[in-house]
This record gives C-alpha cells, structure tokens and sequence, in this order.
C-alpha cells in the first residue's frame, strides 16, 4: 500500500532545483561555458571596436550583448540532460504538480544567470570600463542585473521548454529567444548607461517600470503556458 | 461532410468582390483626389499603403494570437489553421509593410533604412519574431505537437507586440516629426477618407487571401483523402514534415 | 484497504499521431492482481499503450481508467498508483544510485525516503554500489535501478516495458519478488517472449499496427497463436 502523498509545488520546485544545481555542480558545464564566452567577447570587442576603454552607451551595448548572448548557452543547456536522459519523463510520471517544473527551471536559470552577471560585471570593469563606477551605481547595476536576469530566465525557460521537443534546439532557442529579449535588452541598456558614463548618473525610473512590466507579463505568460508545453 | 465552403469559403466570392472594388476606389483616392502634401510631394503617398499594411499586419498577428488562445482550449484543428493562416499572411503582409516604410525613409530622408522610427523598428523586430513561426512549426513533427506548440507561441508573440512598441518608443529620440505618428488624426479631411478607404481595402484584401488559404488547404485535404480511400494508404506522401497544419477533414 | 474495482479499463482507446494510429480502439478489463502480457512487433503498439496508461501520453479518443481513476481527469491520482519501467532508466548519470532515487522519492511524496530508498537498493542487489555515479553503472545494473525507480513508491499496478531485458538470469531472479508475479501487483507487461509471457499471463493482448487482434485468457491462448503475431 502507498505511503506516499502528492508533494506540494514548493516541495517539488525544491527537490527539482536542487538536483539541476547538483547536477551542474558535478559536471559544471554550463556555468564554465559561460564565463569563458564572457571573457572571450570583451576581448573580442576590444579589438573589433578598437578601444581599450568604453563608457556610457558602448559600454552598456558592449556588456549586456555579451551577457545576452551567454545567456543562450544557459538556456539551450536548461533542459538537454532532461532530454537526453529521460529525466522530463521521471518528472511527469511523479504527482507533482507540473508548474513546479517551471519554477524550478527558471530558478535554476536565474541563479546561473545571476552568478554569470556579477562574474562578467566585474571582469568588465576590469578589462574594459572606462569611468569607474561609486558605491551607489554598483549598487543600481546589481538591481538591472537582477530584474533583467529574472525576465531572461523567464522568457528562457519558456523558450527551452519550446524548443527542446523540436529536431533543432540551438537554433529555435537563439531564434526565438533574441527577438523577444529586444525590449528587455532596451530598457536595461538604457538604464546602464548613466550608470557607466564619466560624471556619472543616477537610474531612470522608467527603464525600471518597464523592466518590471517585462517581468510580470513574461511571467504570467509562462505561468499560464506552461503546462501546454509538459503534457503530451 | 463539412464542404469546404462551409468550413471556410463563406462568402469568399463577396469578399473577393468587395476587396476589388475598395482597393480600386482607395487607388483612385489616394492618387487623384488626396492633395498632395506640402512637405514631402508626390512620395507621401505611399503612406496610403505602408500604414494600412501596417495596421492589418498587426491586427493579423492579434487574431493569430487569439485563434491560438482558443487551439489551447478546443484542441480544433480549425483553429490551429485559423492562427496559422492569420499568422502566415501577417508574416507577408509585414514584408509588405517593411518595404514600403523604406521607400518611404528613402523619399523622404534619402536613406533606405532610419532608426529614428520607432514604429518602422518596431515592425522590424517584430517581423524577426515572427519569421521564427515556420522553423518552429517545421521543426517538430508530430501534428497535434506542432499544433499545440505553434499555439503557444502565437500567444506569446501576441503580447510581445505591444511590450515591444512600448520599448521602442521609449526608447526613440523625440526630435523627428512624422506625419504617421498621428494618422487619421492630424489628417485633413480629404486624406482621411482616401486613408480610411485604403485601409478597409486592405483588411478586406486580408481577409479575402486568409479564407482562399483556408479553403484551398482544406479542399486539398479532402482530395487527398478521397484518394486515399479509393486508392490505398500507400497514395498519400503524410511522412513528408510539413510546417503547414494537417487539415481535419470531416 | 482493497476495493473490488477493476485494475485497468480500457474503453475504444484510440492514441493517434496525425493520421497514423499507434493504438486503434483498444478495449480491455484487468482485475486486480492479474497480469496482463502484451505481444506483438515492433511498431504494434506495446510502448504506446503503455505510455499512454502511465499518464506520459493523453489518449486521443476513448476512455481508460487505472484504478477507478480516469486518466485524462485524474491523472494525478493515478501517477501515485502505478509504477513505469520503460526503455530509459530516467535517471540522471551525474548524479549516483542513491541520489537518484531520492530525487524520485522526493518527487513522489513518499515519507522515510531514506529508508525506503535504502531498502530497494537492497532488494535489487544495488546497496554496495548506491554512491557511485550511475553513468559507470551496466546496462544490467541500470535497468536494475529502474526498476527500483518504477516500484520506490510501491504502486498498486506495474507497466513494465520488457522488464528483464539486460538482466542476467541470476538478477532477474533478484528483482522477481520487486517486478514479477510474486509481487502480488497488478502488472502490465510488454513481452517478446512468447512462451516465458504466456506463462506469468492470466490475460494476453496481442497488438497489430495499434489494433488487438487477440485477447484471451492465458488458459485459452497459446504460444502458436502469439507467434502468429510476429509473422
């Protein structure tokens, strides 16, 4: 006779989160990937752009393309080993409530992403920073790297949870995934480039609503979504 | 068995006829009875047939959106086929929309492609977006998959519009005057009615080729499974992975 | 506590894939604890229906319930009842034997998962080996730990994909009382065996291109009749 009972959604969120971050501490990967993209790009745009110092705008452009784009090998990786090992259909035969699955992912998501994004700040204004940001400016940068990070795991996931049942995942994730970051990327690198420039400045209030607005809406659409791209 | 007139092609001789007769009429309008403007002569006229692109793609791309919200809940291949069909015409109809906005800039500014438009950026983005509509469906191979997943990025494309209008316009400096800012607004009143004549000509020229797709794919549906049941299950070539909808043939 | 309801029922289950059909009206009832063996090649539907009894796959049309529980409506209730060893061991190869199971175990809500965890590992032959990392494991041993996965919550009804294949004769003996008919659950089991099926069965489906063309009592069956099926 069964002993068990259907664990609750923050309960599975958790055992699942802690096996992805099991997982990619045994055989880190995806962070190391990421990092070495990180660090590769801003010597590739020191020599493509000539410079050995950008501020302001460029430098806002020049570090969260690059976080955007090792951002992709994040998501592309987030549900492979699902994929390939059967671990989505381990997590499916379970009673767990399947939105569990999208909390965990994205959280797992958010975490590397996070991780990644304060590695590739300060390696940034090491390597090609101009202006040398205060107290108060680190302090705004840690507040977009985390809203924006939370809108790309968002928005990841959802876009790992669609490409991963389709015959080309790398190029569905890359394709997909760009286009809808755009407003993202918009709001964020407008909101960094005060933040970077000689003299200084201060956040724009409006970029931060319209982070959070991205927030939300992906969220919800994910939130919403979700169980349409699990079940078969 | 439904015929395909029912199912799709109600009334498809009436709009065919219809959409004639307005675009013709808009044509007129726009070219012989709208004045022409002070600023920008002659080219502004292409603004008769840029924005009512405009307009109809995203109104296309809505309804995508909205016949994928009810894929989700019915499971009905028709409405799979709707959204695809809104989605694959919108998709076009942006191409359309995008190239007469370059004549435009190229008219009027003397270069092919400007930043300073936020709108004419917005589509662009937009059209990158939703260019990803066919790989994705091409992509998977199992119908009711494919359907399921097609819907669900109608959906998501769907909202991303208007957060992605609103990014874009924030974003743009606020130095260009456009006459397309305040279309049907600031428009005298003989622009607007060849305005408003070209933009009913072109939602009906929509919706005309959107219900001749339908109903072309559904007949070459049932044909195909006449075939089938008189010639054996050897006829059909169904392994072949196509990114269109499997018509349901009832 | 027992109830008198039926195991499976299956009721013109149809699972389609466009216009292919991977089961064709299948219809079918199976007490509690009988074992209903399932024949036919590959491609006849054997992984599907079980698939599709598991909750991994929505059936297209008809009804099917497992334990009184509806598939389509209850889906939840029936994921805590049965336990599915498939072609996969859906266990993570970074991750060890130990681990894995408590994933699972987590996962199903089960309380004392560490000792329930610990006395599987044991019944399968697995506990001196249960911290290594499962990608070193053979396939003997994976499927092994599969089959500790599939009954870790004890589930009423077992679907089992070809359970004994990779197993040596001295593990199938060891895993018997988990899998086999000793275990006193309902089983569905996909078989290629014609003779070693037929004699676990008290009800056998034999499958053609998703259609049953045979389903008889295991007295009544015989294994020229399953061989017929592969022809």
């Amino acid at each position: 006779m069964s002993t068990a009972r259907p664990p609750s959604t923050l309960s599975a969120a958790r055992t699942v989160l802690y096996k992805e971050l099991t997982l990619e501490r045994r055989a880190p990967q995806t962070l190391t990937a990421m990092a070495l993209f990180c660090a590769s790009a801003f010597v590739i745009f020191h020599f493509a752009l000539a410079r050995n110092e950008v501020e302001g705008a460029l430098a806002a452009g020049v570090l969260w393309v690059t976080l955007t784009l090792a951002a992709l090998l994040g998501i592309g990786r987030s549900f492979v080993a699902d994929r390939e090992e059967g671990g989505l259909d381990g997590f499916l035969l379970a009673p767990a409530p399947r939105i569990s699955l999208l909390f965990a992912k994205a959280a797992a998501l958010l975490i590397f992403l996070l991780i990644i994004g304060f590695f590739a700040a300060l390696l940034f204004s090491v390597m090609l920073l101009g202006p040398t940001p205060d107290g108060a400016q680190w302090a705004s940068l840690a507040l977009l790297i985390l809203l924006a990070d939370l809108g790309i795991a968002l928005v990841g996931t959802l876009v790992a949870g669609i490409a991963i049942q389709t015959r080309a995942r790398d190029l569905i994730t890359s394709i997909l995934a760009l286009p809808l970051l755009i407003p993202l990327l918009i709001a964020v690198t407008k909101a960094s480039e005060p933040l970077l420039s000689v003299g200084g400045g201060t956040l724009a209030w409006r970029w931060l609503a319209l982070l959070g607005l991205y927030d939300l809406i992906f969220g919800l659409l994910a939130y919403a979504l979700f169980d349409y791209l699990i079940e078969d | 068995m439904s015929t395909t007139k029912n199912l799709y092609g109600r009334r498809l001789p009436g709009y065919a006829i219809a959409t004639a007769v307005v675009l013709t009429a808009a044509i007129g309008l726009a070219f012989f009875f709208a004045p022409i403007e002070a600023d920008q002569g002659f080219s502004q006229k292409i603004f008769y047939i840029h924005v009512p692109l405009a307009i109809v793609t995203l109104g296309g791309f809505i309804f995508g959106g909205i016949f994928g919200i009810k894929y989700l809940r019915s499971g009905e291949s028709r409405d799979d086929l709707r959204s695809y069909t809104a989605i694959h015409q919108g998709v076009i109809f942006c191409i359309g929309a995008l190239i007469t906005g370059c004549i435009w800039a190229k008219a009027s500014w003397g270069q092919w492609w400007v930043w300073d438009e936020p709108t004419l950026v917005s589509f662009l983005i937009i059209f990158l977006l939703y260019t990803t509509y066919q790989p994705l469906r091409f992509s998977i191979e199992d119908p009711e998959r494919q359907a399921r997943y097609a819907a669900v990025f109608a959906v998501v494309a769907g909202v991303f519009v208007p957060v992605n209008f609103i990014a874009v316009r924030l974003a743009a400096p606020l130095i260009h005057p456009r006459v397309f800012s305040n279309s049907g607004d600031s428009l005298p009143g003989d622009m607007r009615i060849a305005f408003y004549t070209a933009l009913i000509g072109t939602a009906l020229l929509f919706i005309t080729i959107c219900k001749y797709e339908m109903s072309s794919k559904h007949s070459r549906a049932q044909l195909a499974a006449l075939r089938r049941s008189i010639g054996g299950e050897s006829d059909e070539p169904n392994a072949a992975r196509r990114a269109a909808p499997r018509v349901a043939v009832r | 506590m027992t109830n008198t309801e039926p195991a499976v029922v299956c009721s013109g289950l149809v699972r389609s894939y466009g216009e292919r059909r991977a089961l064709d009206g299948i219809d079918l009832t199976l007490e509690q604890g009988q074992t209903l063996v399932v024949f036919g090649p590959n491609g006849a539907g054997k992984t599907t229906l079980l698939r599709v009894l598991s909750t991994l796959l929505r059936p297209s049309a008809g009804d099917a319930s497992v334990l009184g529980s509806d598939l389509r409506k209850e889906g939840w209730k029936v994921r805590s009842q049965i336990g599915f060893l498939g072609h996969q061991s859906l266990c993570f190869g970074d991750l060890t034997a130990r681990e894995n199971l408590r994933y699972h175990a987590k996962l199903h809500g089960i309380e004392n998962a560490a000792a329930r965890v610990e006395a599987v590992l044991e019944q399968a032959g697995l506990s001196g080996r249960g911290d290594e990392r499962v990608f070193g494991y053979s396939r003997g041993m994976l499927q092994r730990l599969a089959i500790c996965r599939a009954v870790l919550h004890q589930p009423q009804v077992l679907l089992l994909d070809e359970p004994r294949s990779n197993l040596d004769p001295a593990a199938i003996e060891q895993v018997e009382p988990l899998i086999g008919a000793a275990s006193g659950r309902t089983r569905v089991v996909a078989s290629h065996d014609p003779a070693g099926g037929l004699a676990e069965a008290d009800l056998v489906l034999g499958l053609r291109n998703g259609a049953a063309v045979l389903l008889e009592r295991a007295a009544q069956a015989t294994t020229e009749q399953i061989r017929e099926l592969y022809r």
